[in-house]
């Protein structure tokens, strides 16, 4: 039975807009799951659906078995969600916040306590319980609403942007937190608009583009199928034009920086070597941008193309 | 026979079932509660202290200074006879704007996502509310029944009649303003109500005066105004007098009571104003 399984999936907003355009989309339990695509693609629509917080206007969407239609309670039970928006009262101190939460999922008060300590101090925010929410750094917040998804222990946890506007630091923290917890045994599904983000954590990806998954894959098979890669080298000489490298397109940044493009047949060994010929030493290198980044415009630019 | 013998282990397991739901929703219900009493406790400048600073003032102004001239009323001083509609007038304006601002704030605010997101169901949010409201109704109800006992002597004639009229009038006005917050989509509309329909119904639903006093057309008028019975079965439990049938007031009311809750849970489960 997978964590999340959906069929069908359309929404249409009164003002017109199709958001989703009949989603298919399953989600095995403990997978660790990215959900990409580029804004008004339709990602915070099916995060809605999934958690009840947007009507659908057609299809199915089950958590561990539960319909949200016919068994919405025990579908909810199994819902743990980060919004992408701060949604929490802001002049409320975290501990409340957090205790509250748990209530609201039918937990006992003196067990939430319990509770409330375990992921505030785990996500580093004991310290702050009695202080105005509103107080908070960004990333604090952030790790507030992570601690508060986690109150009632939910086995699928969906988190819309969790790391927008947090710094480098909190977001690593952030990372690994949510592979501790993905490897005792939670289902995640994330969507981020860092690509890096996505390739370290996760193991399946679906994009989604114009209300419509356009590929679903395991993230080595979609990365595997990356055609061409651009590198930046930077040489230790300078250098007043490109290196002529037969087979490879070589471009000019600055006197020490090049880019070159490489195809996954032609391999870097041949680059290398040429260079080495030419006497040109490269000291560094580089991807000029995320592997994911590249498949993710590749397939995004190529559905522009066709439709 | 076989059914019957396999009947009573998936009765049972039914029964642990519905007991832990039954827990978990008592659960929830309860922590809507507790966390609308923190809100009025916590801004309690702004929930407590305003109706009984009006209460101080109508008593003073209304009943000591221009009372006096007014001399009797319904066979009671002046004063006593408006401290029951006083009362009532802050468990209204009180329950309304409890809930009105705490549903409000919530959708604003955006963390009314919080209970959209849970697995309660949407009468437990709606009653959970209503309680916020009626708890605040009877803080404040209380607050301003000690400011009146300053100013007047107030007999409790029928204290069972009293109570079930300051809790039904609570929860009508709570439920009152959850639907007012629920299709309110700036402050302007949260103020709209209490302004220009709350308060007039409230001052002409005979707080200061007996309807007995009115033309015919007005005082025909006046038992159009849901308040009037409102206001005459809660001062019936204190001075025993009433301008109105009193059995017909709690009908009036409980008939409110449910037809309010009703349209707010259905507001609610079409996700009227909350959900896209």
């Amino acid at each position: 039975m997978p964590a999340l399984s959906v069929r069908g999936l359309t929404k249409t907003y009164r003002n017109g807009v199709q958001a989703l355009r009949g989603v298919d989309l399953d989600v095995a339990q403990g997978d660790f799951f990215a959900l990409l695509g580029p804004n008004g693609a339709g990602k915070t629509t099916l995060i809605g659906i999934i958690t009840s917080l947007v009507n659908k206007s057609a299809g199915t969407a089950s958590v561990f078995g539960y319909d949200l239609d016919t068994q919405l309670e025990r579908a909810k039970s199994c819902i743990g969600v980060v919004p992408q928006e701060l949604n929490f009262n802001q002049f409320e101190t975290p501990y409340t916040i957090v205790v509250n939460q748990a209530g609201f999922y039918g937990i006992p008060r003196a067990e939430a306590r319990v509770r409330a300590e375990k992921y505030l101090r785990q996500l580093q925010l004991w310290e702050k319980r009695n202080g105005i929410a509103r107080g908070l750094s960004g990333g604090m917040k952030r790790r507030l609403m992570i601690a508060r998804a986690l109150m009632h222990e939910p086995r699928l946890l969906v988190l819309d942007e969790p790391s927008a506007g947090v710094d480098i630091e909190v977001r690593r923290s952030m990372w690994e937190f949510l592979q501790d917890i993905n490897a005792r045994g939670t289902t995640i599904i994330l969507t981020t608009h860092y690509l890096e983000e996505a390739e370290s954590l996760c193991r399946n990806i679906a994009i989604i583009d114009k209300g419509r998954i356009v590929e679903s894959d395991r993230m080595s098979n979609l990365l595997r199928g990356l055609r061409t890669e651009t590198f930046v080298l930077n040489v230790r000489t300078p250098l007043a034009a490109a290196p002529r490298v037969v087979g490879y397109e070589i471009t000019r940044v600055d006197d020490t920086t090049f880019e070159a493009a490489v195809s996954s047949e032609q391999g870097l060994n041949g680059l290398f070597a040429q260079l080495a010929t030419a006497g040109v030493e490269v000291v560094s290198m580089r991807n000029k941008v995320n592997r994911l980044e590249e498949v993710f415009m590749q397939l995004v630019e190529s559905r522009g193309q066709g439709g | 026979m076989a059914e019957l013998s396999a009947t009573p282990g998936a009765g049972a397991v039914a029964s642990d079932a519905l007991q832990s739901l039954n827990a978990a929703r008592w659960t929830g219900f309860s922590t809507i509660v507790i966390r609308e009493y923190g809100r009025i406790v916590r801004i309690w400048g702004q929930t407590l202290v305003p109706s009984a600073m009006t209460a101080i003032l109508y008593f003073v102004i209304f009943g000591s200074l221009i009372g006096r001239r007014v001399g009797q009323m319904g066979g009671f001083d002046y004063m006593q006879y408006i401290a029951p509609g006083l009362i009532m007038m802050s468990v209204i304006t009180n329950s309304y704007g409890n809930v009105v601002a705490s549903f409000f704030g919530a959708k604003f605010g955006k963390h009314i996502e919080e209970l959209l997101v849970s697995p309660l169901p949407n009468w437990i949010i709606v009653a959970g509310y209503a309680a916020g409201g009626l708890l605040r109704g009877l803080m404040v109800g209380a607050v301003v029944t000690l400011v009146s006992l300053i100013f007047a002597r107030l007999p409790v004639q029928h204290l069972a009649m009293l109570l079930a009229a300051v809790l039904l009038t609570s929860l009508i006005f709570s439920l009152g303003g959850l639907i007012n917050a629920i299709f309110a989509k700036n402050f302007d509309q949260v103020n709209w109500i209490p302004t220009f329909v709350l308060t007039p119904l409230t001052y002409f639903g005979g707080v200061f005066y007996s309807v007995a006093m009115l033309p015919p057309w007005a005082r025909a008028l006046s038992h159009a105004n849901p308040i009037l019975y409102m206001v005459n079965a809660f001062r019936h439990g204190f001075l025993g007098v009433s301008d109105v049938s009193v059995p017909g007031a709690f009908a009036i009311m409980a008939t409110l009571a449910v037809a309010l809750f009703l349209i707010a849970l259905t507001l609610m489960n079409r996700g009227v104003g909350i959900r896209d």
